[in-house]
């Protein structure tokens, strides 16, 4: 089993189209997709689910659609938070948090607080998150401590980054595997450092479409690989 | 067949992690050595088709630092393949004097050994003229590496910033677009010098500015606009520490075949579906 499963979770939207339906129930589909996919890795002991919510580009799309999917952040995790401590699920998330309504961040802060010793089942939420950015912003760090003299130039290498990264929340910040749904093919934007080895897996299916059979191809996939990070099967 | 795809739009850079040879050697009963070779001439091939459909760059994963953990004889025998096949390349009537090719070695050029560095060093010396077509070999190169080497690059700047601007002879102005901010509070540079004061102020919780371009300036990779597809021969699909910034919005293909078997119809394949796709790609490029 893969220690740490990352999904882009992709097509809520075209799947509501497709039904005629308006963005927001393709949403709301979306949510009971998550929802399963959190039992599940609890169920069959995976560590970490970090979650593509909302990158850095959503917020080109139409004001009506964000302020519908803050709102629904906001319901779901209230809904959920006495669930997360029952099942044992610890809450994270990373990105951008300043852009978020402040009602949102008020109660993201209190679900990672309330959560934090939780440990079944990490959930990590990405968003208003940009992997450029996260990448960015530890190199600020990084510069702040070179300036403060805690650290030298020669002393920057990958450990220090990685701990500079918004997932070293993360016992294991590097997914094993990476789940985009509805067919697309890029990472757009998503945890560019920490994907560097992992096995990414592209599913037909669109996100509200995805449930446990589509997970257990995924897994199945995955198991069938063989993972060399550069060097030579034995 | 390339005069039809080039009614569509040609991407401008193809980026391929080139796995499989060895594989493709043990399958065909021939010495490891030879699946690599084997792999060099589908290269050649590949290389071809692409610039003779118009696609400008072509970036290749030839060995990751990584792969320095292998068996000694073996990453040796890679080392001398890449000595004698960069002299292959640079021979008179070859692909890099046909195309107008300009080669650049992308990586960490300093773990490789001292023939290797030299002809990679030579290799770009002799074709920094050409502007035609350009091929960028990642040699010694991870993705992270080349992060790690923006960032200290990026952390350089900003703590040389107004003192290297003042050796350079910079305008005040632009010494304090370095520092940033309003209130003089403290400065991110070594001591003042009288009268400069006002250019040398920042903002305590803003210091120091890093922001995205700051570090895609110090890629390694800044000499080539991103990669419009990446192409990962053998079927495998992961990007295994390749362009992990520069594909952010790069469509992953990854066909089966091994690296030795690929062939111009896998290359037809992934630009049609590429033109299908363009015009949802640059909209989704657009908004990043």
């Amino acid at each position: 089993m893969p220690r740490h499963v990352a999904v882009i979770m992709d097509g809520s939207a075209r799947w509501a189209r497709r039904r005629g339906l308006p963005a927001s129930s393709g949403h709301e589909a979306g949510v009971r997709s998550l929802k399963e996919l959190v039992e599940l890795c609890g169920k069959w002991g995976i560590r970490i689910l970090t979650v593509f919510a909302f990158s850095s580009e959503n917020w080109s799309r139409p004001k009506a659609e964000v302020e519908f999917l803050m709102g629904l952040f906001e319901r779901v995790i209230e809904f959920e938070l006495q669930n997360f401590s029952r099942e044992g699920v610890r809450i994270s998330t990373i990105g951008d948090s300043s852009r978020l309504p402040k009602s949102l961040q008020k109660l993201l802060n209190k679900a990672e607080c309330s959560t934090k010793d939780n440990s079944r089942l990490h959930l990590v939420v990405a968003v208003s998150y940009s992997g450029k950015s996260d990448i960015a912003q530890a190199c600020k760090s990084i510069a702040h401590r070179v300036r403060d003299g805690l650290i030298q130039l020669e002393d920057i290498d990958e450990e220090l980054i990685e701990e500079e990264l918004a997932t070293s929340c993360c016992e294991f910040p590097c997914p094993d595997l990476l789940i985009r749904t509805s067919g697309e093919l890029r990472l757009s934007n998503f945890l560019l450092w920490q994907l560097a080895y992992a096995e990414l897996f592209f599913s037909e299916a669109l996100w509200p479409d995805f449930g446990k059979a589509e997970f257990v191809e995924a897994l199945r996939s995955f198991q069938q690989r063989l993972r060399r990070y550069g060097s030579r099967e034995s | 067949m390339f005069s039809i795809l080039s009614v569509g739009p040609i991407p401008e850079h193809i980026a391929f992690i080139m796995d499989g040879n060895r594989r493709f050697a043990k399958k065909q009963h021939l010495l490891e050595g030879d699946g690599h070779k084997a792999g060099y001439e589908s290269l050649l091939s590949i290389l071809t088709y692409c610039y003779e459909l118009g696609v400008k760059f072509a970036t290749v994963y030839a060995f990751s630092i990584e792969n320095f953990k292998r068996q000694p004889e073996e990453v040796q025998f890679l080392m001398d393949l890449m000595v004698e096949k960069i002299e292959d390349l640079l021979r008179e009537g070859g692909i890099i004097s046909k195309y107008g090719m300009r080669l650049y070695f992308i990586g960490n050029l300093g773990l490789l050994s001292e023939p290797v560095q030299d002809a990679a060093e030579k290799a770009m010396r002799a074709t920094a003229h050409n502007t035609r077509a350009v091929l960028l070999i990642c040699v010694a190169y991870t993705s992270c590496d080349e992060m790690v080497h923006a960032v200290q690059e990026s952390c350089q700047d900003k703590s040389d910033g107004p003192q290297a601007s003042r050796k350079n002879g910079f305008s005040s102005l632009e010494e304090s677009q370095i520092c940033n901010g309003a209130e003089p509070k403290s400065c991110l540079c070594s001591p003042l010098e009288e009268g400069e004061v006002e250019y040398h102020v920042e903002r305590e919780a803003d210091l120091p500015i890093i922001k995205i371009g700051d570090v895609e300036r110090h890629m390694y990779m800044s000499v080539a606009p991103d990669p419009d597809i990446v192409i990962r021969s053998s079927g495998e699909t992961r990007l295994s520490n390749f362009l992990l910034w520069q594909t952010a919005y790069s469509p992953l293909y990854a066909p089966a075949a091994l690296w030795p078997e690929i062939s111009v119809w896998h290359l037809i394949w992934v630009v049609l579906d590429y033109q299908r796709k363009y015009s949802y790609l640059q909209k989704k490029r657009k908004q990043s």
